[in-house]
């Protein structure tokens, strides 16, 4: 893994629990305990309602496509990757995170917008695990 | 002539704070000491984040800020001018004030200068939200990030990619009168679709160009205007927006409500109607941004850009001239086009457009994303 050769996120004090969480593989999402909803990315406050009575919960790690590309056009460590998916993914609870769909054809025949994807845990380095998502299996 | 006596004493600074803790802030990012100092300034004036619909900062972008504390301002500034950004946005936003362009301006600064916490680090903005939650999915500028939403259009609407090709085409088909072109040999859509893929589901043919070149406006007052060899070109109406900076922050992939939030905005202050309209220039990074652009804008409802292009409605002899000088598809595009689709409009208005002329332009309308839909601002220009 130390070769990894792609580019790899720098973790801040408030989005720390996230990276932490991935490590663990859980997936650790803020929740506004004002107006409820669940959000992402990390920050200490909602942005929805700007309340910063917000705590961390443990979410299913499910969710859907909300709209992808397949990229052809590549540089770097992703150059020996293409043609790959790029997707935002809405999770159960409501927020979207921009992911990778794995363990798929790269072709829009077989990637759908609102297909159910599932979490796969992708550590990448010793520190860094990243949330990647594969079709719901089973 | 205006005189800025005139907007002595006309706006007020009602909130004011500074983040709780200061000196050594090793927990707390760049983009915390921003919300924090906002947070805080806004409850100082009895207000909610909810009223705020100005905005202005340097160090962050604005793009970069709206999106972290999740406001939808209708006005803007991002000048840079070092230790005294704040002081210019004061005065700007004294002027955006009485022009009614905002009423409630929100102006930040958060800086971890000792820390360093989120600006960055050795990665090249690796502690972003960008670089943390974007970078490290394999997004490669443009063409990859631009591109994001408009599956979602196509599944919502029907959208085809056949549809979207027209687009480059009806462009390329002005692009051939325009012997300032850097694109100018006729296309088909099936040229379009068998041209090289990029990053589905767009070809070759369906981005911009990458080009060298430049574009300068001056701009006097009413008194003044009638004092120059050509006639003058009136601003009449211009809108702004911004809600976010990370593609995957779009609020809504199918349509750029942004881009109607700035659409709106121009429409009310040039007080004319969508049947005013006699020419447009929507900046076509790819060939779906104009797509965007003609829905936000209220000229189709939501849905119905496909059909709508894929008519040629907007190639020469069309009822809705648009990108009449090719283009960043096929006229140029250096990066920052906006300057271009401006120039264009001028011509059209001052009708010196030559073999591309459109009959009887009287007012125009010029509408760009910038940073891969993160922002909209719009141009409602006349010749009367």
């Amino acid at each position: 893994m130390a070769d990894y050769n792609k580019p790899l996120p720098m973790p801040t004090p408030e989005t720390q629990e996230f990276w932490d969480g991935l490590k663990r593989e859980e997936l650790r999402i803020q929740q506004c305990q004002d107006c409820n909803q669940h959000y992402f990315y990390p920050r200490s406050f909602c942005p929805h309602c700007h309340s910063t009575n917000v705590e961390w919960t443990t979410v299913s790690g499910k969710g859907t496509v909300e709209t992808f590309v397949i990229n052809h056009r590549a540089m770097g460590g992703w150059a020996e990757e293409v043609p790959y998916v790029v997707a935002v993914v809405s999770l159960e609870e409501g927020p979207r995170m921009l992911t990778n769909i794995i363990n798929i054809e790269p072709d829009p025949e077989h990637v759908q917008v609102d297909m159910p994807v599932e979490i796969v845990y992708d550590a990448v380095t010793d520190e860094i695990t990243l949330a990647k998502f594969q079709p719901v299996t089973g | 002539m205006p005189d800025s006596r005139a907007l002595s004493h006309k706006v007020a600074i009602v909130g004011a704070a500074e983040t709780e803790g200061l000196g050594k802030l090793p927990d707390t990012s760049m983009l915390e000491l921003h919300a924090e100092s906002a947070l805080r300034a806004v409850a100082d004036a009895g207000l909610q984040m909810s009223d705020i619909d100005g905005f202005a900062t340097a160090g962050a972008s604005p793009a970069q800020l709206t999106e972290y504390l999740g406001i939808a301002p209708r006005w803007v500034d991002g000048t840079s001018l070092g230790g005294g950004s704040f002081l210019a946005h004061v005065g700007h936003a004294v002027a955006a004030i009485t022009a009614g362009y905002a009423d409630t301006v929100l102006i930040t600064h958060g800086e971890s200068g000792r820390s360093r916490v989120g600006v960055g680090g050795g990665g090249g903005g690796s502690a972003t939200p960008g670089g943390q939650f974007e970078g490290p999915f394999g997004l490669f500028g443009p063409p990859s990030t631009f591109s994001i939403p408009v599956a979602r259009h196509m599944k919502d609407f029907g959208t085809t990619e056949e549809q979207i090709a027209a687009v480059s085409v009806a462009t390329r088909q002005w692009a051939e009168k325009n012997p300032r072109a850097m694109m100018r040999d006729p296309i088909t859509v099936q040229d379009v679709l068998d041209s090289r893929m990029v990053c589905w589901p767009f070809h070759l043919l369906n981005c911009c160009l990458v080009t060298d070149g430049g574009g300068a406006l001056v701009l006097v007052s009413e008194e003044r205007a009638d004092d120059f060899p050509k006639k003058p070109i009136w601003v009449l109406g211009r809108g702004e927006a911004t809600q976010h900076t990370n593609v995957s922050m779009m609020r809504d992939f199918a349509f750029w409500d942004h881009g109607a939030l700035s659409g709106r905005e121009a429409f009310h202050m040039a007080d004319v109607d969508h049947s005013a309209i006699d020419h447009a220039m929507f900046y076509d990074a790819f060939s779906h941004t104009p797509m965007y652009a003609l829905e936000a804008l209220g000229f189709v409802e939501k849905g119905e850009s496909g059909p709508f292009f894929a008519e040629m409605r907007t190639a020469p002899g069309g009822d809705f001239p648009m990108n009449t000088n090719g283009g960043g598809l096929s006229y140029t595009h250096t990066g920052m086009y906006g300057m271009f689709a401006i120039q264009e409009s001028v011509a059209q208005l001052r009708g010196e457009s030559g073999d591309r002329q459109v009959d009887g332009v009287e007012t125009g309308i010029v509408h760009a994303p910038g940073g891969m839909f993160s922002l909209a601002a719009t141009l409602i220009l006349g010749n009367q």
